[in-house]
């Protein structure tokens, strides 16, 4: 039933190889999936769709006036990664957030690296998210960046290349953990005889990870998880980990500084915390130090985190390793802290603000993706071979203006996986990875991560907000 | 426990006893009309004005519809999303609040809330409406009752389950007089009407059936019903669970469980004007009240009630807030230096 008529067609598919038989990783899994047959499935689809509508597993759609909360829609055929891939992966990744946080107390202490002429200081000095008030700042147990989302796709040939890395607040992480929920309700036999690594460790690592941070002398830290609210689009996120974990959510309200100490407001008076995870942006934070028109941050909380009583994770100032002009330099920034070569290549990049590259762009504009410096979630962006004319033409005056905030990559077409589309039966459809990196007192990398599917035929956007959805990713034990 | 939370509790299992309460009002006044042979309008109207009144909402009312029917009232208090205090508002306002606080709460209790919600926002809704009211009313108590049930026996008994338990007997205390209250225009100003004629019975079980009391009713007073008893058993019944006099009593111990102060001594506001209202429905008889006239008596507890709420959140929720931001202007010196 799966694989009837299935054509992996010129892309790298998962799952079937270019002569359309099964890779050797996915083997155990299709002879089990043969035996459920098509109206089984179909109940199991549905079931599962109504469960994450009933528990709320829902992200709300900004601009949409009716409030509307959406389920991510769930694939129910799992990705899967065989045992030596992962490896490599984490070992490419753990490599990449080792060398992100030698970067990030460079630029922000001695600044060696833009001195020895690697990253022109240009680029660092220029970035949205750099912080130039930290200079010099000390940061709880010298980490930066202790949860990185780093998205990576596969090209035609399978190779593994990282698309970016989000080094303020990734989300998505609950989905990877009631993804895998879903799967062992809907599919538990099949679970059982494929071997697959467990995910649910996650919160537990991610409850170390913060406890790590507390300040010096705190021997049972206060961690709270701060969200920006309810109507965040990530709430529902935010409310799952603080209760996996078992902290308390706040938001900013919920929070007083006094004499540079933080307190959470309880029925029994001001409580102390002492290590935040934040879901909110730098900029929202502390409404005496940036955003004064923010009302969803702590006043006086900078004051504190400066005075080493409270950690704050991630710290602040990491949104400098978002910037895609600093991604273009990641592989060479790896060379110079760690003398290695990068184990997780990049995609190639050409930035507008070098003269022989925005000619290039320039000249290429309907061949190239081209985006915004800052943006995330498949905003700002020109995906070059699929747009009109106008809106490639758009783009032109918009690079010339500001090439600084403009990087272009070729059009990769990302691998695909069969998967379930109400039209057409199974399809391959294209699919990236976002595996979520812990770096406290060691790195954990739960296996796998939330695979991003792209649910309209041909589209390469996997975004929730540009009609992505999602499926469980399963590592294998061998 | 966060204020905030505090907060999210309380007005969560407000809203969950205001959609039951809302729900078996209707219901039980939409089959009343059953047993009427011939209704006017103008009948009709004497008896759906005095519901849209309880809740204090004639104005909002009127200013929608021009006549209080079965249809306007059914639909203002059920469907009417610009009524705060309909079903379906209740509903989302309860769920808004469990939202706020969905790690406080058992994955049980949010889905069940999230199912009605879910439902009542949903077409199947209006077909269940259409079909059969009686049958749409047993969902919405169905639901509450789950999740009574479920905060029964699901949710620790911490501070946070005083809070709960606290929103849900203020409101239910208040509803029980909102319910007695619908037929004060067939009353004298003061005393107890001596003839109680068939219309009027049909009436006052009408109330009795609003709180669920009925057959609770029965096994105390008999099948002779009137204002008198109606409102002795709502009124100042130490056992019946919906009466004022017993869910103020409840209140004042999930006050006294919030602060660890014994009964008959008192720690703060909260405790001071629930102990005394306690004591007061304790030794009231219901001919004093008549005398004192019904309608005012009501009036005046609805007032003690909010004022026992507001005692509390100044206590709990606000209390905290009033404190100072002497960092922040420390910090903004900072700043400019």
């Amino acid at each position: 039933m799966l694989l009837n008529n299935y054509a992996s067609e010129q892309f790298f598919d998962e799952m079937v190889t270019g002569e359309s038989s099964v890779r050797n990783h996915y083997q155990r899994f299709v002879d089990r999936f043969g035996m459920v047959d098509m109206e089984e499935f179909e109940a199991k689809r549905r079931a599962v769709d109504l469960a994450f509508l009933r528990q709320g597993i829902t992200f709300n759609v900004y601009g949409d006036s009716q409030g509307t909360e959406r389920i991510f829609p769930f694939d129910l055929i799992p990705r899967i990664i065989p045992a030596h891939e992962w490896e490599h992966l984490e070992r490419g990744l753990e490599q990449r957030i080792t060398a992100l946080n030698l970067f990030l107390h460079d630029v922000y202490h001695e600044q060696r690296i833009m001195k020895d002429g690697v990253v022109p200081p240009f680029y660092v000095l220029s970035a949205k998210h750099f912080r130039r008030e930290f200079v010099n700042f000390q940061v709880p147990k010298d980490i930066y960046v202790h949860i990185c989302g780093t998205d990576l796709i596969r090209d035609k040939d399978g190779t593994y290349m990282v698309l970016e890395d989000n080094c303020r607040s990734p989300s998505g992480v609950s989905y990877v953990l009631e993804n895998r929920r879903a799967m062992k309700r809907s599919f538990p036999g099949i679970f059982e005889s494929v071997g697959v690594r467990p995910v649910d460790s996650y919160s537990t690592d991610l409850l170390k990870t913060m406890q790590y941070l507390a300040p010096a002398g705190v021997t049972d830290p206060t961690v709270v998880l701060l969200t920006p609210g309810a109507y965040n689009s990530a709430y529902f996120e935010h409310t799952y980990l603080a209760r996996q974990m078992g902290i308390e959510i706040v938001e900013g309200r919920d929070l007083v500084v006094k004499e540079a100490h933080v307190y959470m407001r309880t029925t029994r008076g001001l409580e102390p915390v002492h290590v935040i995870y934040r879901r909110v942006d730098d900029d929202f934070l502390d409404p005496t130090v940036f955003r004064k028109d923010s009302v969803l941050g702590v006043p006086g909380l900078i004051n504190a985190y400066r005075e080493g009583n409270v950690s704050l994770a991630n710290s602040i100032g990491t949104g400098v390793a978002d910037d895609k002009v600093v991604y273009y330099f990641l592989p060479r920034i790896i060379k110079y802290y760690l003398d290695q070569e990068p184990i997780l290549p990049n995609v190639p990049t050409y930035l507008a603000s070098e003269d022989a590259d925005k000619k290039y762009i320039l000249e290429h504009l309907s061949e190239l993706v081209v985006k915004a410096a800052n943006e995330s979630g498949g905003y700002g962006m020109l995906m070059g071979p699929m747009a009109s004319k106008e809106e490639v033409e758009k783009f032109r005056p918009l690079i010339e203006a500001d090439p600084r905030n403009y990087i272009a990559q070729p059009m990769i077409s990302l691998s695909r996986h069969p998967t379930w589309c109400e039209e057409a039966g199974f399809e391959g459809r294209h699919v990236d990875l976002r595996p979520f990196i812990l770096y406290g007192e060691r790195t954990t990398i739960v296996p796998g991560g939330l695979t991003r599917v792209a649910l309209t035929k041909g589209s390469l956007v996997v975004n929730s907000s540009q009609g992505g959805g999602s499926k469980d990713t399963w590592v294998l034990y061998d | 426990m966060l204020s905030r939370v505090a907060n999210s509790l309380y007005w969560m299992s407000r809203y969950i006893e205001r959609a039951d309460n809302v729900a078996r009002i209707l219901d039980v006044n939409l089959q009343l009309l059953l047993d009427y042979r011939r209704l006017d309008d103008e009948h009709l109207a004497r008896h759906w004005t005095p519901i849209v009144q309880s809740t204090g909402d004639e104005e909002d009312f009127f200013e929608m519809y021009e006549e209080a029917n079965g249809r306007t009232v059914t639909e203002y208090f059920v469907f009417q999303r610009k009524n705060p205090n309909s079903i379906i508002s209740s509903i989302a306002q309860a769920r808004e609040n469990a939202r706020m606080v969905r790690d406080q709460i058992t994955i049980e209790m949010w889905e069940e809330i999230n199912r009605i919600h879910l439902l009542v926002r949903s077409e199947r809704a209006h077909d269940i409406w259409d079909s059969s009211p009686a049958e749409f009313f047993h969902e919405i108590r169905a639901s509450s009752c789950d999740l009574q049930g479920l905060i029964d026996s699901t949710i620790p008994r911490n501070e946070g389950w005083y809070f709960l338990q606290a929103g849900k007997y203020i409101e239910r205390a208040d509803k029980t007089t909102r319910i007695l209250d619908l037929r004060h225009e067939s009353l004298p100003e003061k005393g107890v009407p001596i003839l109680v004629n068939q219309t009027d019975a049909l009436e006052w079980s009408a109330v009795l059936r609003s709180c669920s009391a009925w057959d609770a009713y029965r096994h105390i007073h008999g099948v002779d019903v009137g204002p008198r008893r109606v409102s002795q058993l709502l009124l100042l019944s130490p056992e019946f669970p919906r009466s004022v006099r017993f869910c103020v009593g409840e209140l004042d111990s999930v006050l006294r469980a919030l602060s660890g102060v014994p009964p008959g001594r008192f720690s703060n506001d909260a405790e001071k004007r629930s102990g005394r209202l306690l004591s007061e429905l304790q030794f009231s008889e219901i001919g004093d009240i008549f005398e004192r006239g019904l309608h005012g008596y009501l009036d005046d507890l609805q007032l003690r009630l909010n004022d026992v709420g507001e005692a509390l959140f100044s206590i709990y929720i606000y209390h905290p807030f009033h404190e100072g931001f002497s960092d922040q202007q420390q910090q903004q010196q900072q700043q400019t230096v």
